[in-house]
């Protein structure tokens, strides 16, 4: 119960004629807010200088992409699409791949990567940081990485994508793993299980539908990803995106996006919807 | 004056939330509505300012027929109603003092208020609804940083800062421990006391009504089933309105540290 | 009630999870048949005998005076990835609140299914796709990246707002119609301080994402440090790709930190 205070607080008994305005926000909010804003406007300002893009010129900008789109890309080489469909089928099986492989191998790096699984400071620590690290650096990196290591091909792909869901895929994992019910845990401690006792009956029943989840979300990403490997080199369909893109077949860039659309739309679908029974 | 005249509602789905009510409330009283849950109260009360609309009958405040308002005139008359929940129905993130403000959006032009340009009138006027419910010194603090108590109270100086002629109060103490309920009762009666403004009230706990209503209004399935001053009540007026014999819960009890 | 019969239990769902599982295991095995003897999965070298070209990629840069001197234009090449993510997620953060009230069930009313359909069909985009057509369409340079950027950010951020919106206190709008404010003002005092902290936030954690983004787009000619990485690739420079590389993880590791720091302290 709150006490109900009768001394008269600095205003005191607010006498209607008195002449000191009294502010709705107090100044230091009103000041940090104005400073934010202006840090906000400021930096928005310098950005679109250091990228040349105004809002003048966005707008100015929108008749160009709609007449490139209307007379340009409309109507797509439909004749094009059995060209298309290989490089696609390559563009899937990249991504189904190097998430197959992710899979499995995520599944002990989560564990160490949980901090309620791995005791172990030092390897906690270091785990985390490798995995970090390893989040920051783009795909299309890794795949000049791996095109250089293994050459050009599909595999530098399936390579670049394995690193590059492997460090989603953890992360997702290893987050869910913290968050399970220590309870069963204990108790398999307590009747002397081992660790891998522990992980195997107490933690992996308890994060398999959010980890079949998180395998197929990351299908999603890999499958977007991979679209554009082919430009680094690492296969699928972004290397004849770029063929006709320096070709300026624009009529042939159209079917490969409308094609790319139409696969990406149902993949996520049947992804989406199996996810959305899983959990 | 509030005056309900053959007044019936019923929802989109069938259900009768209110059965023929005709009811006459003066001004300064402190009306009190008792019932059990889903007897209509809620209904009822917010027919008043038709935060839901009754489909049949009048209802007449100071003799205008408000069911036939125009939108316009509905927005005029709902700022002189100030309105008091359950759940306080506070922005968490907004201050108190922003919070209590929001009683003068009806009074202020829509440009003023996006500007937050109050007139300092309002904003002494916010500030002294807050010191007579006892919470000024936290003016400038975040809502949702208060005890339920004090946001309950918050809430009430909201309405107090509209200069309603009529506040109407939602289940108002449902959600606070006995002690706390008994303050905020005693702050809406001493508002009634001073201002001569018009409460009706909607409450569960039959010993908070016998002590602080005026007159008492029963409903069941709802019809009024009872009316009459918070004298001739007893408890077993209660049980003829709830239908059943009074239970514990039905109490909140005393204010063991008033 | 009869006895239980311990020695002749059968679990019920036994034959249904059969079922799934046999459809799920041919399924995928047709699809593994497929990936295998489809895609043609040999290496050109093998990875084992990559540790002079990681050497070279992650060790040399760091000891090299000509790459030393190629650092500061490197980083003017960031800070202009930098900015086209900058440029773009604010962009998209501001156009995503119009699309984002209009997607939500509780503000858009019968008009909720265009603005979902809206943001479905630009999410459903691959961002690099945008990219292109931006670069087809308004020529190479930042500016292609930032459209880019800011459209798929308003697919993003217009989902995530109108969930925000749609998980506002409702009580709150009727109880301040209650006192006879107007739309306006209904808005302003009673939407906007219950999302602002969350828009503002999630706006936050797109920008990280955009960095990442944005520092790929060269590669496809929208700005940026990828346009002299991949250039830097195609020469078999592989020094100054590291070099890049390790500008971009401190750069996209220090906005991230900073990021997240701002992120805890609003909502």
């Amino acid at each position: 119960m709150v006490a109900r205070s009768k001394k008269t607080t600095w205003w005191v008994t607010l006498p209607m004629n008195n002449t000191k305005r009294i502010p709705i926000i107090p100044l230091k909010q009103k000041i940090f807010a104005l400073v934010v804003l202006l840090i906000v406007i400021g930096l928005y300002y310098l950005a679109s200088i250091a990228t040349n893009s105004s809002p003048e010129r966005l707008i100015n900008g929108i008749p160009h992409i709609y007449y490139f789109v209307v007379d340009d890309l409309i109507p797509p080489n439909w004749s094009y699409y059995s060209r298309v469909l290989p490089p696609l089928l390559e563009t899937w099986n990249i991504a189904l791949l190097s998430t197959s492989v992710a899979v499995v191998f995520c599944l002990p790096i989560s564990f160490l990567a949980a901090g309620n699984i791995n005791k172990k400071a030092w390897l906690y620590q270091i785990v985390r940081f490798l995995l970090n690290v390893l989040r920051t650096i783009p795909d299309m990196i890794l795949a000049v990485m791996f095109v250089a290591m293994v050459g050009i091909g599909a595999l530098a792909g399936v390579y670049a994508l394995f690193f590059f869901s492997l460090g989603i895929l953890v992360k997702l994992v290893s987050e869910t793993v913290e968050a399970i019910d220590p309870g069963p845990l204990e108790a398999i401690r307590a009747t002397g299980g081992n660790i891998f006792q522990i992980i195997c009956f107490g933690a992996v029943p308890q994060i398999l539908p959010q980890y079949v989840s998180y395998s197929l979300y990351v299908l999603e990403i890999n499958v977007r990803a991979s679209l554009v490997l082919g430009f680094v080199g690492a296969g699928g369909i972004g290397l004849i995106l770029r063929q006709q893109m320096s070709l300026f077949n624009y009529g042939n860039i159209a079917m490969i996006i409308f094609i790319t659309f139409i696969a990406v739309t149902i993949i996520d679908t049947i992804s989406t919807s199996l996810r959305k029974r899983l959990v | 004056m509030i005056e309900f005249r053959n007044v019936s509602l019923t929802y989109p789905n069938g259900h009768q939330g209110l059965k023929n009510i005709n009811l006459e409330i003066k001004e300064g009283e402190f009306v009190v509505i008792v019932g059990l849950s889903g007897a209509g109260k809620s209904t009822l009360i917010r027919s008043i300012n038709q935060m839901v609309k009754p489909t049949e009958g009048e209802l007449l405040i100071d003799g205008e027929n408000t069911l036939k308002f125009s939108d316009r005139k509905l927005r005029k008359f709902r700022r002189n109603i100030g309105m008091i929940f359950q759940n306080y129905n506070l922005v968490k993130r907004s201050s108190v003092l922003r919070n209590v403000l929001a009683g003068r959006l009806g009074h202020t032009g829509t440009l003023r208020s996006i500007l937050s340009l109050f007139s300092q009138a309002d904003v002494r006027l916010a500030l002294h609804s807050l010191e007579r419910v006892g919470i000024a010194e936290k003016a400038y603090i975040r809502a949702d940083q208060l005890s339920g108590g004090q946001q309950q109270r918050v809430s009430i100086a909201r309405a107090l800062t509209q200069q309603p002629k009529l506040i109407l109060a939602d289940e108002p103490v449902a959600s606070l421990d006995p002690p706390t309920s008994h303050a905020v009762m005693k702050d809406l009666q001493r508002i009634n006391k001073e201002d001569a403004i018009t409460m009706v009230v909607n409450l569960h706990a039959i010993d908070l009504s016998m002590q602080y209503a005026d007159r008492i209004i029963g409903l069941r399935n709802g019809e009024v089933v009872f009316d009459g001053p918070a004298s001739s009540v007893s408890e077993k007026t209660f049980e003829d309105i709830y239908g059943r014999p009074i239970k514990e819960d039905d109490l909140v009890g005393d204010a063991s540290n008033e | 009630m009869s006895q239980l019969d311990i020695n002749n239990m059968k679990n019920p769902k036994r034959a249904k999870y059969w079922w799934t599982f046999t459809g799920v295991t041919i399924f995928m095995a047709v699809l593994y048949y497929v990936a295998f003897t489809e895609t043609r999965l040999q290496a050109q070298r093998s990875i084992w005998e990559s540790g002079p070209l990681l050497k070279r990629f992650f060790w040399d840069p760091f000891f090299m005076s000509e790459i030393h001197a190629k650092i500061p234009e490197y980083f003017g090449y960031m800070m202009e990835t930098v900015a086209i993510a900058y440029a773009g997620t604010l962009m998209g953060a501001i156009l995503a609140i119009p699309v984002g009230f209009l997607a939500a069930r509780n503000v858009g009313g019968h008009f909720t299914f265009v603005g979902k359909a809206i943001l479905n069909a630009v999410r459903a985009f691959p961002e690099i796709l945008f990219a292109i057509i931006f670069v087809a369409a308004v020529g190479m340079g930042p500016f292609a990246g930032v459209l880019a950027i800011s459209i798929n950010s308003i697919g993003m951020l217009g989902k995530l707002y109108s969930e925000v919106i749609e998980s506002i206190d409702m009580e709150i709008i009727s109880t301040l119609k209650a006192t006879g404010a107007s739309k306006l003002q209904v808005l302003v005092y009673g939407v906007i301080p219950q999302v602002i902290p969350e828009f503002s936030s999630y706006a936050l954690y797109r920008y990280e994402i955009d960095v990442r983004s944005s520092s790929v787009l060269g590669i496809v000619g929208a700005g940026g440090i990828g346009a002299p990485l991949i250039l830097a690739a195609n020469q078999r420079n592989f020094e100054e790709v590291g070099m890049m590389l390790f500008i971009i993880v401190l750069t996209v590791t220090v906005i991230d930190l900073i990021s997240t720091n701002i992120r805890k302290r609003l909502v």
